[in-house]
């Protein structure tokens, strides 16, 4: 299995690194190149949808999971699902809704691998009732660096379990992973929309009730200021059940059916200039009218969990410099400050933002780099036109650090290694394991280096 | 429901072209060298789409392999058609060397072919049913001194389907000759620059093949274009070509 020359990049297109690309298709070809001892360091990349560089490894290799994406096996009547690592969330859905399982945890985007998943520890917008995907994975198959199969569970090789979950890939290559699939009575979602005219009374709206739906997220206009500070349309909802849909009137014939949504697509980078402060503010002021008169609905599963799916390649808007997320997560106690605090600081150095979402979060779990943790989560983009966006970033890290709070690495393209370690107390932990499943450090990625993770 | 046979299925090509058969509904019978991975094949359809597969084991080189494969399959299963997807692309320094090498290309890429068609093409013959499709190559169309042992092989093939669809359509059983250009498989990984810019997806390949088992077509280039590509190379006066370097 050779390789060819590629220049990749995450879903923020920054940055973006030439790699030498390894395509797969059996897990004894990665065994080959492992064996090579004369071989770079190499990293796992699924769909490229986490944001930075965790899946890239600038002039050594990266192995492209995509052709390892085989469905093993499937049990009626528990839900459980065995696959290849290269299988995306999509496809899953795909085969299965029609039968009446959905994904357990989903992220905003269904174009992702269930091996990514798994390295990023992904969450979606129910993480403070149901968890973390891992938290319902029963169990993995990864390629550790001597070329050995170990089967991970959280009583099979469980520290490899917890380095692995949220541990960007470099404990080895996930192979294949066992996945508990949630039954549905169907493929629709019921959803209520509420305003809030300021963060805080997003913040009332979500402790008053938030128990009463399995899903809730808040869009947040970051650009409004003063007394409109944080203003946002909170969505939250549950799954249809058949009685629900008949009321409404949907999904008649099939609670599965959903009807195919017209896919619009960014066919080509746009220029910098388009998205900008004006162009972004007036989406954002388009948005808030188009919500705020609706009150509760009946959507499929498409428009509630995946509206960004609906636009192919929308990175693509931001133009060629590309742009960075930036999702932090500030414990319950000090969120609301810490929210109002990044709010404030978005707002006033006008650096304007598309899509910011601000979600509850419950308890951390077991994985040793996984990001969340009991508070609230504030996610945006941000477009990289000028160099004054990196150190304000910094600063603002250095502001969630003394919070308490963390930056998830599945978005992550600029933290520093010292506030990582920081941020990340149990990094001795998953250092030391690393070093006993991977002494030469054959697994290591752009991240890894720049988090000082590994030295290769 | 129809059952197919599919020679080579663990190839690129093959398995992308396995998927698309089976999404519309076949049953398949896959036969290769690798058992591990057409089971995952196999298992992978079957979840998918609900199609029964079997897979059995295949090796070209060994002997009589194709003849003992066909036995095999006739005496479980009642095909409707055969797809032979395997073939190797040799490294051409060493099958210029080397005798034996070129003497295994043939093997491998046509002879091996030519063994399983012969019974096949017998037994669809006797019933009056059923259709043959076999991956060649553009490369077939005219030798060229970067792949030529490969593109004889796969040349000959084309002459002999050229000859079986003949014979055989009287019979209704149509022959279809499928001739890709450059495809991402696991055969052109080691290809970069513009090569690579222009290959095709098995994914691609695999529906036109679809598609032109649907339709009864006789030869088909893909993508479309090498059809126009590899008329215009085949046009080239020999005395010129033969001193052309690609």
């Amino acid at each position: 299995m050779t390789g060819f020359e590629k220049e990749l990049s995450g879903w923020g297109r920054y940055p973006r690194q030439v790699c030498r690309v390894h395509r797969p298709e059996t897990a004894a070809e990665i065994r080959e190149l492992l064996a090579d001892a004369g071989a770079p360091p190499m990293i796992a990349f699924g769909m490229g949808r986490s944001y930075g560089d965790a899946p890239l490894n600038l002039r050594r290799s990266v192995v492209m999971t995509g052709r390892m994406n085989r469905m093993l096996r499937f049990e009626e009547h528990t839900g459980l699902l065995e696959c290849e690592a290269g299988v995306t969330l999509e496809e899953i859905i795909r085969v299965f809704l029609p039968r009446g399982f959905f994904l357990p945890v989903t992220p905003g985007t269904k174009y992702i691998t269930v091996g990514g998943a798994v390295a990023n520890d992904v969450h979606g917008k129910n993480h403070h009732r149901d968890g973390c995907f891992s938290g319902h994975v029963e169990s993995f198959r990864l390629l550790a660096a001597d070329g050995s199969v170990l089967r991970c569970s959280r009583t099979e090789n469980p520290d490899v379990f917890r380095a692995t979950i949220g541990g960007i890939g470099l404990t080895g290559i996930i192979l294949s992973v066992e996945l508990k699939l949630m039954r549905v009575e169907s493929a629709y979602v019921r959803v209520r929309y509420e305003t809030a005219n300021h963060v805080e009374e997003a913040f009332r709206l979500f402790q008053e009730d938030d128990d009463r739906y399995q899903y809730s997220v808040a869009w947040i206009d970051c650009l409004a200021r003063g007394r409109s500070l944080g203003r946002s349309i909170l969505m939250r909802g549950n799954h249809a059940s058949r009685e629900e849909l008949e009321a409404y009137g949907t999904g008649a014939k099939d609670p599965y059916a959903v009807r195919p949504r017209r896919q619009w697509r960014v066919p080509f980078e746009l220029p910098g200039q388009v998205l900008n402060p004006w162009s972004i503010r007036l989406f954002n002021e388009a948005y808030y009218l188009m919500h705020a008169r609706k009150k509760e609905e009946i959507v499929d599963y498409d428009r509630f969990f995946y509206p960004l799916d609906a636009v192919l390649h929308w990175n693509r808007a931001y133009g060629p410099r590309g742009f960075v997320q930036y999702q932090a997560v500030l414990p319950d106690a000090r969120a609301f400050d810490g929210i109002v605090g990044l709010l404030e600081s978005f707002s006033s150095s006008r650096r304007s933002s598309f899509l910011a979402v601000l979600k509850r979060m419950g308890e951390a779990n077991d994985g040793l780099l996984s990001f969340p943790m009991r508070g609230y989560t504030l996610a945006l983009d941000l477009p990289l036109h000028d160099e004054g966006l990196l150190p304000m970033l910094r600063k603002l890290d250095e502001f969630v650090l003394s919070r308490g709070g963390r930056i998830y690495l599945g978005k992550d393209a600029i933290l520093s290694a010292e506030h990582f370690r920081e941020m990340y107390p149990s990094h001795d932990r998953f250092r030391s394991i690393l070093r006993g499943l991977d002494p030469n450090q054959r697994f290591s990625s752009s991240m890894s280096r720049r988090l000082e993770l590994t030295e290769t | 429901m129809a059952t197919i046979v599919m020679v080579g299925a663990t190839s690129g090509i093959g398995s992308a072209t396995a998927r698309e058969f089976a999404q519309a509904g076949y049953d398949l019978v896959l036969a290769g060298r690798n058992m591990e991975k057409l089971s995952r094949l196999g298992a992978d359809l079957g979840i998918r789409f609900g199609v029964r597969t079997e897979i059995i084991s295949y090796d070209a080189l060994l002997p009589e392999a194709g003849t003992r494969l066909y036995e095999q399959i006739v005496e479980r299963f009642d095909p409707d058609g055969l797809i032979i997807f395997h073939g190797a692309l040799p490294d051409p320094a060493e099958v210029n060397r080397d005798a034996s090498a070129a003497r295994e290309c043939m093997e491998v890429n046509f002879l091996s072919v030519v063994e399983l068609l012969v019974p096949f093409a017998n037994h669809f013959e006797e019933r009056m049913r059923g259709w043959i499709a076999v991956v060649g190559s553009v490369a077939g169309d005219r030798g060229r001194q970067s792949n030529y042992a490969y593109g004889a092989a796969k040349g000959g093939l084309a002459v002999y389907l050229q000859g079986l669809r003949n014979r055989l359509a009287p019979r209704g059983v149509h022959v279809l000759t499928v001739k890709p250009g450059l495809v991402d498989t696991d055969m052109t990984s080691g290809m970069e620059g513009l090569a690579r810019r222009i290959m095709a997806s098995p994914e691609r390949v695999a529906r036109d093949i679809y598609r032109a088992v649907r339709r009864r077509s006789n030869v088909v280039y893909t993508p479309f274009f090498w059809k126009y590509i590899m008329w215009i190379v085949r046009l080239i006066p020999e005395s010129l070509f033969k001193n052309m370097k690609f």
